[in-house]
């Protein structure tokens, strides 16, 4: 590892993102990584080494791998860390970081998209109210509009069944 | 006793047999449900993406929760979560709050601290209380043996939504399950996370994390697994039998929700609770029921 291709700025960019903080009190025990059950299935995938990796200033290693995307959000760390790092947060501002530059999976853009279009990640039609209402449950709706204005977003033109002028 | 009914994404379309079994047991327990059908989603989905959209669409559903000046109540451990995670930040980041009430200001609506955001389960136990629950059972499920999954986001983070039970160690559904005069198999892997987090990013993973429990559950033959949340039951329901599939062997675990088993107690007959939508069915609790 070379010092000079490591940016010492990153570990306080992700301090400042929401949730990121915490990075700054890791004293290393692994805890986190003892119990993660992720890491239990993925040994490559180890809580305490992309936080080092982190500190360390590797910023473009960290946020191109594709093992920041594998936490499951389980929390198990958060409750065994004596340090109170949080590390499912500290995650979810390094991913936050890594998406804003690129490196979001495909879903991500999906996940925004379907909620400009429908207000709720599953598509709500006469279909799935008929089903409810045979069961006597009231309908529910799709009210994109606030999720329109929140994101930003106009549902794209084919998805939303208009026709192409 | 009365709650706002946040149904999130998932139960309102694929898990109606939850919808249905938990109204009817509010029903029975004095609980009035309100619907909105302005609420949706959670906010959960974007989260690790684009936190700070998905904060103010969280905030949404607790301003919504305010104008109606009622506790909201989720059935989806991943939106109870969420939107109580939400609450707990933006109670304690006044900047945040200001940032996401000018982007909902346009919707006429206004986020402030003070929702009390719950899954239904800890609703129940709170606001009813086992013991009235317990005085409301008409059927003894004694002859049967039920195996919680607690699952990660009703106990955890504890310094947010802690208090009701001991991450370490829970057990709240144990108790309810036990109100039926069933018994609790609190078994070894009581704690593993169903992998739901990670069937997007890398099925296998995900699948590794559901297998190990429902390998173990399948060798304890309990009458069934009782899951409090639509994103465990896709990996323990919908998705048992690929995952058994890829570990080469196959399973039998019946898997019910816990309003469910409620129901059954409260003297409820299966048809009323969805177990016809049940896939991974529990034939030998249904077949009790058959006359």
């Amino acid at each position: 590892m070379r010092l000079n291709e490591c940016d010492p700025g990153f570990k306080h960019e992700v301090a400042a993102e929401p949730g990121g903080a915490g990075i700054r009190a890791c004293f290393a025990c692994a805890a986190c990584s003892a119990r993660c059950p992720v890491g239990a299935n993925r040994p490559d995938y180890d809580p305490r080494r992309l936080i080092r990796l982190t500190l360390l200033g590797r910023r473009e290693e960290v946020l191109a791998s594709p093992l920041i995307w594998l936490c499951s959000s389980c929390y198990t760390c958060g409750e065994v860390c004596p340090q109170q790092v949080r590390f499912t947060e500290v995650l979810t501002a390094i991913k936050n970081i890594a998406s804003r530059e690129g490196h979001a999976p495909p879903s991500a853009k999906i996940t925004a998209e379907l909620l400009a279009k429908q207000g709720r990640l599953l598509e709500v039609t006469d279909f799935e109210n008929d089903k409810r209402a045979d069961l006597g449950l009231p309908p529910v709706e799709q009210r994109p509009q606030d999720f329109q204005a929140i994101l930003g977003l106009k549902p794209s033109e084919g998805e939303a069944g208009e026709e192409p002028r | 006793m009365k709650a706002l009914l946040f149904l999130g994404c998932t139960v309102p379309v694929r898990n109606l047999n939850y919808e249905l079994s938990a109204r009817k047991v509010c029903e029975i327990l004095g609980v009035e449900l309100v619907d909105d059908a302005a609420l949706a989603c959670c906010g959960y989905p974007l989260k690790g993406t684009d936190q700070a959209h998905a904060l103010t669409i969280a905030a949404r559903a607790l301003a919504q929760a305010r104008a109606h000046g009622l506790p909201l109540v989720a059935l989806c451990s991943a939106c109870a979560g969420t939107l109580a995670e939400a609450e707990h930040h933006l109670a304690h980041h006044p900047g945040e709050a200001a940032r996401v009430n000018a982007e909902l200001a346009p919707l006429g609506l206004t986020y402030e601290p003070g929702v009390r955001v719950t899954h239904l389960v800890r609703y129940l136990l709170e606001e009813v209380g086992l013991e009235a629950i317990k005085a409301k059972m008409t059927r003894d499920l004694g002859e049967f043996t039920f195996a919680p999954h607690y699952g990660c986001h009703y106990l955890k983070p504890a310094e947010i939504i802690g208090g009701l039970d001991d991450p370490e160690a829970p057990t709240s559904m144990g108790r309810l399950i036990e109100a039926t005069g069933a018994k609790v198999d609190n078994y070894p892997r009581l704690k593993d996370c169903c992998g739901g987090g990670v069937l997007g990013a890398d099925e296998g993973l995900a699948g590794s994390l559901a297998g190990a429990k429902l390998a173990e559950l399948d060798a304890r033959e309990v009458t069934a697994m009782v899951l409090v949340c639509p994103f465990c039951n896709v990996m323990y329901e919908g998705q048992q039998k690929a995952i058994a599939k890829r570990m080469d062997t196959k399973f039998k675990v019946p898997v019910v929700y816990l309003t469910q088993i409620l129901g059954l107690g409260l003297g409820l007959e299966p048809d009323e609770l969805g177990f016809k939508l049940n896939r991974a069915k529990p034939k030998e609790l249904l077949a009790a029921f058959k006359s």
